[in-house]
């Protein structure tokens, strides 16, 4: 059944959104990744099992048409955020969130929650703080302040169903975009402000605005969706929860800068990002919403799936066109821009997943809507993944502005264990560590800058004060080391001298003079390298080196690791005044190295340890300590 | 339009780069991984230049001049302090990469400033990894070997690093190569590149080696070439059209 107009949309809209206010209880099975891997798909299945079994009216798709009274609708949703502590099920219109929901469990929910109308009281969130049971999305401290826009339909639609997207108002803002003029559809979103979710910031209108006036024949939509950062799943959640929506900002761009052909670059380590955008645009390709007259318009579009073999450097705009046009995805200097000649050298807008999914809701509920939220430089709202040593790790979207306290310590619940907060980690491989005093920056793309990080595509790692800085610098430059094209010398060459030199001072061969060298590499790295991955490959050293320099001398004129991380200079020791002698430490010790009895002080043997830092880890009372 | 180098008014067409305009006018900028003949790649960094504009606020900017076109009014430093640094930096990070490489050395010794301040890699290699090499056997349209792998390991080499099918022994590649690190073995009747042997043509007039056996299958299949290329080498060639013009002279 295809939609031929915005008439039959509208119809098809209503029919579905009727059949949507029927449905008396919405069941959603969270099947982020995180969820999925904890067994969220055997909880669906079971959930729907057992409620037929206890004769319940379940419905697993939306029927606008369906025979049922009060019927009860039990779908998989894409990321509800919260990963922490999956698999979550989500029942509403009660708002109540359950968490760790095994398949055992299935059957009480059925039967007290479903049929019963009663809450599961040990499924419900525990708050750590007063182990109080919270029982939904409003009571929980982990998603009070944010603010869904990007995210709007991830974790609320069913992530491969169009139905549920068009009954959720989705193709709308595509129907209103349609009847508007290409300029007025630029225009609207650059009053929005809309900046590229991607990291660099660029004004999304700015750039549609100077596709269209470059010349050229053809004209390419490219959607950027080869997120590779260490600690950032923002673009997958979106591509897999709510795969439409992208769909739909993709084919508002082609009408506003006229093109006729798209490709959603997704990497192949995302098999279901892969699999449901696949599947989203052969539906809409069946429908009517992609390919010739979309809605009864002029506008052809079509979009390809390409997928990128997981090189880093592929997310990097020139590469990932020449990746896509079949070469070796290498960058190329941008003396003359994308918009100008890109893809094929064609004018090419390329905007990243969470841009495009911006855009349907800037559209439809206008630029003021999405100005009044946010900065004003960087309007709107931003997805975050929060990871690291965080107490609530997960997805989420706050207001831009909001400040990296309220994020680590509002949503984030503070540092495992009530240890302190030492860094956050934003902008990915190639952003920056801030320290404590960046606590109340408010988080947006020129404040993040103007500290030293950047805001990147939206990873945020948190560190507490057992974490090494010279050694989170080692691993980022490695991980860029490795990724680095290999094409430009500065990026190939430089990386790895700074790594080398990073990885001296872990060992406690550092000189004085190595401080200096490492700054003026860096600094000749960022200005001599060829694409944006080199430019800012140096970031976490020269960041680290600025805001913990005291660290870095400690490795260099103490070769000591003041975190107890750096193994070669680093020495366990039991403190035999805290020491309670509880023999943890010693079961927990790999290579037998600490001896000692019950309620006797114990003692590690420095010739059998291998400061793999187990014992510390384990101790409750804080009694291993490091020089 | 006029652009202005080092200070000197000079004029340039559109479309044009800052090296080609700089070469044109004889103003020297060291180049690794540029050749006339062959699209440029901005790959070694050694062409940087200083560009500013007196429309642009003070700005300045880096850029390769190989790869930055020309436009009204362009002011540009060849030899400015960043300049230096930034390819003082790059020579000083290719050193520690091939310490055996001449040309590296002098080009640094050029650049004002030595100090090998890098940890050494002395595997041998004189690669520098400017793909000169790849892109010409592109060019010849033989695709035989490619970059391989990314990062510091990456290489170049045939296919499966195994004797490449689609080489022809033509040599453009180890000609190509500014560091001379590809090795090309010569006798008077074989050539040995990438592992694999070759045997020559010999000249039809003295029996000196013209092209290998591949070149000229791949040459008459592909080119349209007078036939005595083929069988003659370039010097007796020469002796052949001196001896047709005397004809016709007299």
């Amino acid at each position: 059944m295809g939609i031929a107009n915005r008439k039959e949309l509208e119809a098809r809209r209503k029919a579905l959104h009727k059949a949507n206010e029927n449905v008396k209880t919405h069941v959603r099975v969270c099947s982020g990744t995180g969820c999925a891997a904890l067994g969220a798909f055997e909880v669906y299945d079971a959930l729907v099992k057992e409620s037929k079994k206890a004769g319940l009216p379940v419905q697993v798709e939306l029927e606008p048409c369906g025979k049922e009274k009060d019927p009860l609708f039990v779908s998989l949703t894409g990321c509800q955020g919260f990963c922490q502590i999956g698999p979550l099920v989500h029942i509403l219109p009660d708002d109540i969130l359950y968490t760790g929901v095994k398949v055992s469990a299935v059957k009480d929910i059925v039967e007290k929650t479903l049929a019963g109308g009663q809450v599961v009281e040990k499924l419900l969130y525990k708050n750590p703080e007063d182990k109080k049971r919270l029982k939904g999305r409003a009571d929980i401290p982990f998603y009070k302040g944010q603010e869904l826009v990007a995210l709007e339909g991830c974790g609320s639609v069913a992530a491969d169903s169009l139905d549920s997207y068009v009954a959720s108002g989705g193709f709308s803002s595509l129907a209103k975009a349609l009847k508007m003029d290409p300029d007025q559809v630029i225009s609207e979103v650059e009053k929005s402000g809309l900046r590229g979710r991607g990291g660099g910031g660029f004004p999304t209108g700015r750039k549609w605005r100077s596709c269209v006036s470059a010349e050229g024949d053809e004209r390419f939509v490219i959607c950027n969706g080869d997120e590779g950062d260490p600690g950032a799943f923002m673009d997958c959640c979106i591509m897999e929860g709510d795969p439409y929506r992208v769909i739909e900002g993709m084919i508002i761009c082609a009408h506003a800068v006229g093109s006729s052909t798209g490709f959603i670059y997704v990497r192949h380590e995302y098999p279901r990002a892969v699999e449901r955008l696949s599947l989203a645009v052969k539906t809409c390709e069946e429908n009517g919403l992609l390919g010739k007259k979309i809605l009864g318009s002029d506008l052809d579009f079509d979009i390809s799936v390409a997928r990128g073999g997981g090189a880093f450097v592929c997310g990097e705009s020139t590469a990932l066109m020449r990746s896509i046009e079949g070469s070796v995805g290498e960058p190329r200097a941008k003396y003359v821009r994308s918009v100008q000649r890109g893809f094929r050298d064609k004018p090419t807008v390329l905007n990243n997943v969470e841009t495009f999914a911006c855009v349907p809701s800037i559209i439809n509920e206008g630029s003021d809507w999405f100005t009044s939220r946010g900065t004003e430089k960087s309007p709107g709202t931003k997805a975050f993944c929060l990871v690291g040593k965080v107490v609530n790790t997960g997805l989420i979207e706050v207001p831009m502005g909001t400040s990296l306290r309220d994020v680590v310590f509002g949503m984030g619940g503070g540092i495992i264990d009530g240890r302190p907060f030492k860094a956050v980690q934003t902008g990915g491989p190639s952003g920056g560590c801030l320290g404590e005093d960046h606590l109340d920056l408010p988080v947006d793309f020129d404040a993040l800058a103007k500290a030293g990080s950047m805001m990147g595509s939206g990873g945020m790692i948190v560190m507490d004060d057992r974490t090494c800085m010279v050694d989170v610098a080692k691993y980022f430059l490695k991980f860029l080391m490795e990724e680095s094209c290999g094409k430009c010398v500065p990026c190939r060459e430089g990386v790895y001298q700074l790594h080398a030199m990073l990885d001296k001072l872990s060992r406690g061969e550092g000189e004085p003079q190595d401080l200096e060298k490492i700054q003026r590499l860096g600094k000749e790295i960022q200005v001599s390298s060829l694409c944006g991955l080199g430019k800012s490959a140096p970031n976490p050293v020269l960041s680290t080196l600025k805001n913990f320099r005291e660290e870095y001398e400690a490795h260099v004129n103490d070769k000591r690791c003041p975190a107890g991380v750096c193994r070669d200079i680093t020495t366990f020791t039991i403190d035999p005044d805290k020491c309670t002698g509880c023999l943890v430490c010693k079961k927990a010790c790999p290579p037998d190295a600490i001896s000692g009895e019950k309620k006797q002080v114990h003692i590690i043997d420095q010739d059998k340890c291998t400061q793999c830092g187990a014992c510390r880890l384990v101790c409750k009372f804080d009694a291993v300590v490091t020089n | 339009m006029y652009i202005y180098i080092d200070g000197k008014k000079i004029s340039a067409k559109d479309g044009e780069s800052i090296l080609e305009v700089a070469n044109r006018n004889e103003i020297y900028i060291p180049t690794l991984c540029h050749h006339e003949a062959l699209d440029d790649v901005g790959a070694c960094r050694v062409c940087m230049v200083e560009i500013t504009h007196k429309d642009w606020g003070g700005w300045r900017n880096l850029v390769t001049a190989c790869l930055y076109p020309v436009e009204e009014g362009l002011v540009i430093s060849t030899s400015s302090e960043a300049v230096r640094r930034s390819r003082g930096t790059t020579l000083d990070l290719l050193m520690a990469r091939c310490p055996t490489s001449d040309v590296i050395r002098w080009m640094a010794e050029e650049n004002g400033e030595i100090s090998v301040r890098y940890e050494q890699i002395d595997d041998g290699s004189k690669c520098i990894m400017c793909s000169l090499c790849v892109r010409a056997c592109e060019r010849m349209g033989c695709n035989a070997i490619g970059t391989v792998g990314r990062g510091h390991d990456k290489k170049i080499a045939p296919p499966f690093f195994e004797n490449p099918e689609n080489c022809i022994g033509c040599g453009a590649c180890a000609a190509i190569c500014p560091t001379g690190h590809i090795e090309v073995n010569d006798t008077r009747t074989t050539r040995e590149i990438w592992d694999k042997k070759f045997n020559f043509v010999a000249c039809e007039g003295c029996g000196e080696p013209v092209l290998t056996e591949e070149y000229r299958d791949y040459a008459i299949a592909n080119r349209d070439l007078p036939a005595d290329y083929y069988t003659t080498c370039s010097a007796c060639k020469k002796k052949k059209l001196a001896s047709h013009f005397d004809k016709v002279g007299s």
